[in-house]
């Protein structure tokens, strides 16, 4: 079963591109405490997201012709693994070089590429997605937020919710419906690229469960839109988004959301003169071995995207289990520190336990639930 | 590179027709009504006995990575006899110099004293770490006992031990052959398993519709997919240096396929119901040999505590250097 997902080893031409991105990190992250790196793709930097953009590690993959790189996924599978593993703050390009940037070389005009691929290459075009709506969630089909034809465009009135980043941004890729209504389920829904300085749009940050803000509620009441707004085919962003969402579910950042902890607790044990303990290297050695398979499967996805596949179903195998790993390791490291009472923990480690326990919940949500995941996998598997 | 998928459809072929369901029953129940030495020349004169040898030494001249894929294809069939092991066997012996007979050789990791060797009713030999060079032991010379458990081919055997050459120290070339041929069987026998249950939930009807259509089952039947793509990537991956092996690799290996053997079990137990509790149906053929890979050469906690030890000695402030290093196939 999935017998296409085999081993693969990442090119030397794509390591190559581990010093440089490893320079940049090291000088942006030398004064940064571990529970600030923990926030990883949370941690917004808008003048990091500029550097990597000057020194060519953001659109690795898109063309050159619109100041990308023409480089293969592998390339941005070692940028994106030394970003995510050190905890880099990279929120601010994420959603655009991850998603944005190739949905509309994809399916865009060539105005609306001109406009946007070379300024997000170059870190200075920041993006968020508009799909939850507070009645919308796993169930995307039924979007309200409805973008009518007006003189010279379209008329957008609704609303948006738990849209990372917004305030932020520059501009947000919405599921908007544009025909028929909330029967007609996938069909009559179209994505539209929203300017969020546009009269009209209002963005309210929601404070979450760790005391930052990175969501927003973003309103829309009578926004006028250009009539180039509409990406793609009106009528066919149920198929742009599931599109959009394997570019969001296949790459390596599924699991190294808690890696900062893991090395925060390496660190702490070692100090702690735990190392030859066979307890705590038994811990230590569970996580490895999972992190290892994990990432030898994240790889395997990542050749399957250099073949030309699009492995929704791989990539939503290795999400699911990648999140499994990345919520189960607060839950041990704070029970091995918690079972050690009488030794020093610094505030650091202890800030960034409770920020990688508290947010843990979100790992397995955002980019498609758990149980959507499975249930995807079953489909592949034939089972419905 | 030989184009490995090429073997595997022959390889599986004569599997199959040289171990049929009652031949492996046979086997299990010792009834001699199965004639295994014949069985076994038709084997070795397939060739695939040398499948790791060099051409030069009269063998196929494979890599560990194009023989991963038959040594998983033996945990999926069920095969009453150790051919992996004989195999990497061979191998190892070439490369050391040693002589290996041409019978049924079965890997172990057992040190000096009583120990369960997997196979132990069926192997004429079991290989395993000497202080200076792999040691040839012959199972019929050894104190053995049988364990008492039906259809188990295993025995427990005495090992001579370190003052007749028996290595005491860290897990050496056999012992890490043997734990990346156990977890190869964990990989073939969940697929197996996942197989069998996914086939089982798709005409099994229950409340007007077949079990599979139940979310219920499809989120079970997922994560075991999961786990079986995560079991055969981890020996893909681990072969990939061929031998010598990685220590850390195989560690990692067979930490993760007997973290999730036991599961695997479960949850193709669950979804059959009463019918795969029957010895009359074959599951229990491949959940039998998920338990029994899982606890044989070291279980999870034993290679997650050996992984863990090398990185906590690593003092790189990034564990993921560590990572990079395992699983490739230049070390």
């Amino acid at each position: 079963m999935f017998d296409t997902l085999t081993r693969a080893e990442i090119p030397e031409a794509d390591e190559a591109l581990r010093a440089p991105v490893r320079a940049l990190i090291d000088a942006a992250l030398a004064d940064m405490p571990a529970d600030r790196r923990a926030r990883s793709w949370m941690g917004f930097d808008a003048a990091f997201s500029r550097r990597l953009g000057a020194a060519g590690l953001l659109g690795l993959t898109l063309p050159k012709a619109y100041g990308g790189h023409e480089r293969g996924p592998f390339a941005r599978f070692v940028v994106v693994e030394e970003l995510l593993a050190a905890g880099a703050p990279v929120a601010a390009h994420w959603i655009a070089d991850r998603q944005s940037a190739p949905l509309i070389l994809h399916y865009g005009t060539e105005a609306q590429r001109q406009r946007h691929i070379p300024a997000i290459c170059r870190g200075e075009q920041l993006f968020c997605i508009g799909m939850s709506e507070p009645g919308s969630g796993s169930d995307l089909a039924s979007v309200r937020t409805r973008a009518e034809q007006a003189a010279g465009g379209w008329r957008l009135n609704g609303q948006k919710i738990w849209t990372t980043n917004a305030h932020h941004s520059d501009y947000m890729i919405a599921l908007v419906r544009t025909s028929g209504g909330a029967e007609d389920r996938h069909r009559g829904l179209s994505q539209m690229i929203v300017d969020l300085k546009a009269p009209g749009v209002s963005i309210v940050p929601i404070r979450d469960l760790t005391g930052d803000a990175h969501f927003c509620e973003v309103f829309f009441d009578n926004v006028l839109l250009d009539t180039d707004a509409l990406v793609g085919a009106e009528g066919q962003g149920w198929v742009q988004v599931t599109a959009e969402l394997a570019f969001e579910r296949s790459g390596p950042e599924r699991i190294y959301s808690s890696m900062v902890l893991f090395d925060a607790w390496l660190g702490h044990v070692r100090a702690a003169g735990r190392a030859g303990d066979p307890a705590t290297a038994a811990l230590a050695g569970r996580l490895a071995s999972e992190l290892a398979v994990l990432r030898a499967m994240s790889i395997a996805c990542t050749a399957r995207l250099a073949a030309g596949d699009s492995p929704v179903v791989e990539a939503a195998l290795v999400k699911d289990r990648g999140t499994t790993l990345e919520q189960l390791m607060p839950v041990l490291i704070g029970d091995d520190l918690a079972s050690h009472a009488g030794e020093a923990m610094d505030a650091e480690l202890y800030r960034t336990l409770m920020y990688v326990t508290h947010i843990a919940p979100s790992f397995s949500l955002r980019g498609g639930t758990r149980e959507i995941l499975r249930g995807m996998i079953a489909r592949g598997m034939g089972l419905r | 590179m030989t184009d490995a998928s090429a073997l595997i459809d022959p390889f599986t072929r004569m599997l199959q027709e040289l171990f049929p369901a009652d031949a492996v029953a046979a086997v299990e129940e010792g009834d001699g009504s199965f004639d295994g030495d014949a069985a076994w020349a038709e084997l070795d004169a397939s060739g695939f006995l040398d499948a790791l040898l060099p051409e030069s030494a009269g063998g196929a001249g494979l890599t560990l990575s194009d023989v991963a894929p038959l040594l998983i294809a033996l945990g999926a069939q069920g095969v009453p006899l150790p051919i992996g092991d004989t195999m990497l066997a061979r191998a190892i012996g070439a490369a050391a110099g040693i002589d290996v007979p041409g019978g049924v050789v079965v890997l172990s990791s057992l040190r000096a004293g009583h120990g369960l060797l997997p196979f132990g009713r069926v192997a004429q030999w079991m290989m395993v770490d000497g202080r200076d060079a792999p040691r040839l032991l012959g199972v019929d010379r050894l104190s053995q006992s049988a364990t008492g458990v039906p259809f188990d081919l295993g025995a427990f055997v005495a090992v001579p031990d370190e003052a007749n050459g028996i290595d005491a120290g860290e897990p050496g070339p056999v012992a890490l052959a043997a734990a990346l041929v156990r977890a190869a069987t964990i990989a073939g026998a969940g697929a197996r398993a996942l197989d069998m249950t996914a086939a089982h939930a798709a005409q099994r009807v229950q409340f007007g519709k077949p079990i599979a259509a139940q979310q219920a089952i499809q989120q079970q039947l997922a994560v075991m997919a999961e786990q079986v793509v995560a079991a055969r990537l981890a020996v893909e991956s681990a072969s990939a240096p061929g031998l010598p092996l990685c220590s850390l690799s195989v560690a990692a290996a067979k930490a993760v396929t007997s973290r999730d053997a036991a599961a695997m079990a479960a949850t193709a137990h669950a979804v059959h119901g009463a019918i795969g509790i029957s010895a009359d149906y074959d599951l229990h053929r491949f959940t039998r040999a998920l338990h029994a890979a899982r606890l044989a050469d070291g279980s999870e906690s034993a290679w997650e505590e050996a992984l863990g030890r090398a990185l906590l000695a690593d003092d790189a402030p990034r564990s993921l250097d560590m990572l990079r290093r395992l699983f490739r196939s230049s070390q």
